[in-house]
């Protein structure tokens, strides 16, 4: 067993541990369907943490993901039944709005050296803003195309289903996969995000590479935002307020560490799970409101956040007794 | 001519321009903008609403500016704001004949601890525990919402208690009662800061946590304490933001204040990677953002329209802020002049 598949494994015994005591507590909970239920409900958050997952891999942040998804369905639905164009352009459209405004977000992190929380907060006040410009009020979807897709099941094997949703987020996750492992683009995530220095002088395209990775965040949020639209077929500019936090923690409960540099899909897939399954006993549980599935999932992230320090000090202290003889003092400064 | 020179070099004169300039263009745009009436033996005017509005945020600017002098972040002030008015409102109760549940001392006092505690909580994870100030804040920046909702049952209570109208309602002296927080806060905070090495020692721990630890600082702790501050602050604003409107709303009480908050305090001059702090410039910070949503206001934009200006702003900030901004600018016009 490998050290650093540790955090993952924790994940899926926690996982595990979860979907056991739901299925012993409550009738009907445990079913295949169940399960997949989780990949319907969350696919929108699949897709939104596999563009988290290569920001924070780089070192970075990005905290507009929840106003981007939030812009994707009002310019969406906007589109549709404002303008009445049809959905081959709407898709386009809005995904190109979303990897225009990521792009631009790290264009000007990269460019001008700024902090990548503050420059998305900002977007995060801006995409929310532009929302209102849209509209203020909701906008339902009446688009067949929309609707076709909302309805639509696709059947797996005995009477089990998933939605074409779950076909796309299953779809962005093996596309990410393949990107973090095979790709120079993955490659150079991961040394950023290990250390940025080495990298440039490495002779790795990193100011390139960093403004692409804002843009994937940005790509997937618009994404997110379609899919979303699938699950709710309406557009409100208060959709994914909070989502932030949930895409982060999805993240960082997969056991990519906040710091950067090391990190993998599969675990972020895990923490979607987690995720969903937290909303799900809350839900069957009954008497408590939803608003306490936020603050699970706050403690989730700072449990997490404090496993990754435990391992990380452990790590160092490991590297220090490795090197003992030669800088003890330099590993215990830093 | 040696004052104006020194004035010239502070920091706090590029806000005061900025500032200016706002009232400059509403002079000429906004009507009545300057009108100040004297009503009941209390003024009233655009002015006026200014400072009365401007209150909550500025209280917030107080304790973020120590916060952001550290390198630090605090986007959980909105949350916090929501939560003292949650817990406040929850200890008066919502009783029409205007008798409070709880006496009105021991529900603010209430409020303040929760508020103080939930600032601890964010200093811990920021100072022990060693995360990032952005992750550790925004646990709270959203699930301090879902606690804030919890605490009112996911309700709007409305208040009637009348003494408790005073703090963001009532009038002393002709001022707005709210202002007198704010200057009492100030007046605390600076001297506890500029009158003591505390100042000195927050400013070091933004320069550099490892050097300020080597010099026999207690790095930590001053982190800790600052995050606890800003908690506090958050309380306080969330107590005048709740009296204001005499209801406790989770979802509204408090939202986007924290865009306010970290928008005054950058604008006041202290800047994000840490080090110099301007509680003055803070204040005029405040007061900017403050005339910034009056005037957009004015012109009858929608208060949800307004954060896209204000977002706008932000980056427009940041990029001044930026080293490398600063250098191209100057490239573009050849001159050394305005990169310093």
């Amino acid at each position: 067993m490998k050290v650093r598949n540790l955090p993952i494994l924790a994940t899926l015994a926690l996982f595990i541990i979860m979907f056991g005591a739901g299925s012993i507590a409550f009738t009907g909970f445990f079913s295949v369907q169940n399960f997949l239920n989780l990949f319907i409900d969350n696919a929108y958050l699949l897709i939104l943490a596999v563009g988290m997952t290569f920001v924070i891999i780089s070192g970075g942040i990005d905290l507009s993901v929840g106003s981007m998804l939030a812009l994707s369905t009002m310019v969406s639905s906007s589109l549709l039944e404002k303008s009445h164009l049809s959905p081959v352009l709407v898709i386009p459209i809005v995904l190109a709005m979303g990897t225009a405004l990521g792009l631009f977000m790290g264009y000007i992190i990269q460019t001008f050296n700024l902090p990548p929380f503050i420059i998305t907060l900002a977007g995060l006040y801006l995409a929310r803003g532009l929302c209102y410009v849209v509209s203020i009020d909701t906008i339902a979807i009446n688009n067949e195309f929309w609707k076709g897709v909302a309805h639509s099941t696709i059947n797996l094997i005995g009477n089990n289903s998933v939605s074409p949703s779950v076909i796309i987020a299953v779809a962005v996750v093996l596309a990410g996969l393949f990107m973090a492992r095979y790709t120079k683009f993955g490659r150079t995530v991961y040394a950023i995000g290990g250390n940025e220095q080495s990298a440039i002088l490495m002779g790795l395209p990193v100011g390139s590479t960093k403004i692409a990775i804002y843009a994937l965040s940005g790509f997937c949020s618009a994404l997110a935002g379609i899919v979303f639209t699938f699950y709710t077929l309406s557009g409100y500019a208060l959709n994914g307020k909070g989502m932030e936090l949930d895409a982060i923690a999805t993240v960082v409960i997969g056991g990519t560490l906040l710091t950067g540099g090391a990190g993998n899909l599969l675990g972020t897939v895990l923490g979607v799970l987690v995720y969903g399954i937290i909303q799900v006993l809350i839900m069957f549980q009954g008497t408590l409101n939803s608003w306490w599935t936020r603050i699970v999932i706050g403690f989730l992230v700072f449990l997490f956040c404090l496993l990754q320090r435990i391992f990380e000090s452990g790590k160092n202290a490991a590297l220090a007794k490795g090197r003992a003889g030669q800088a003890p003092k330099a590993q215990a400064a830093s | 001519m040696l004052a104006w020179k020194r004035l010239s070099r502070s920091k706090i004169i590029w806000p005061l321009i900025t500032l200016g300039i706002l009232m400059l263009f509403n002079l000429f745009f906004t009507p009545h903008f300057f009108r100040i009436e004297m009503l009941e033996g209390h003024l009233f005017g655009n002015l006026i609403d200014i400072l009365k509005n401007g209150a909550p945020i500025m209280i917030l600017a107080i304790g973020l500016t120590l916060v952001i002098a550290t390198h630090g972040i605090d986007i959980s002030v909105g949350s916090v704001v929501a939560i003292s008015a949650g817990v406040v409102a929850m200890l008066i109760g919502g009783d029409l004949a205007g008798h409070p549940k709880y006496p009105l001392a021991f529900a603010m006092g209430a409020a303040l601890v929760a508020c103080t505690a939930a600032g601890m909580w964010n200093g811990m994870l920021v100072s022990w525990i060693g995360m990032q100030p952005i992750i550790a804040t925004l646990i709270l920046f959203v699930a301090g919402r879902g606690i804030a909702m919890v605490t009112t049952n996911a309700m709007v209570i409305w208040l009637y208690v009348k003494p408790f109208a005073l703090l963001g309602q009532g009038y002393l002296f002709g001022l707005p009662f709210s202002l007198y927080i704010v200057a009492f806060l100030l007046l605390v905070t600076y001297l506890a800061t500029r009158r003591t090495a505390l100042g000195m020692f927050i400013e070091a721990v933004g320069i550099n946590p490892t050097a300020t630890r080597f010099a026999g600082i207690n790095a930590k702790s001053i982190l800790f304490w600052c995050y606890a501050f800003s908690g506090f602050c958050a309380g306080v604003s969330g107590l005048v933001v709740c009296s204001t409107v005499m209801s406790a709303d989770g979802n509204n009480a408090g939202n986007l204040a924290e865009l306010d908050a970290i928008l005054a305090v950058v604008l006041g001059g202290t800047s994000l990677s840490g080090g110099r702090f301007f509680l003055l410039g803070s204040m005029v910070g405040a007061l900017i953002i403050q005339t910034l949503t009056t005037t957009i206001y004015a012109f009858n934009v929608a208060p949800e329209i307004a954060q896209v200006v204000k977002a706008l702003v932000v980056y427009g900030v940041s990029l001044l802020q930026s080293e490398s901004f600063r250098a191209r600018v100057a490239g573009v016009f050849g001159r050394r002049e305005v990169a310093a």
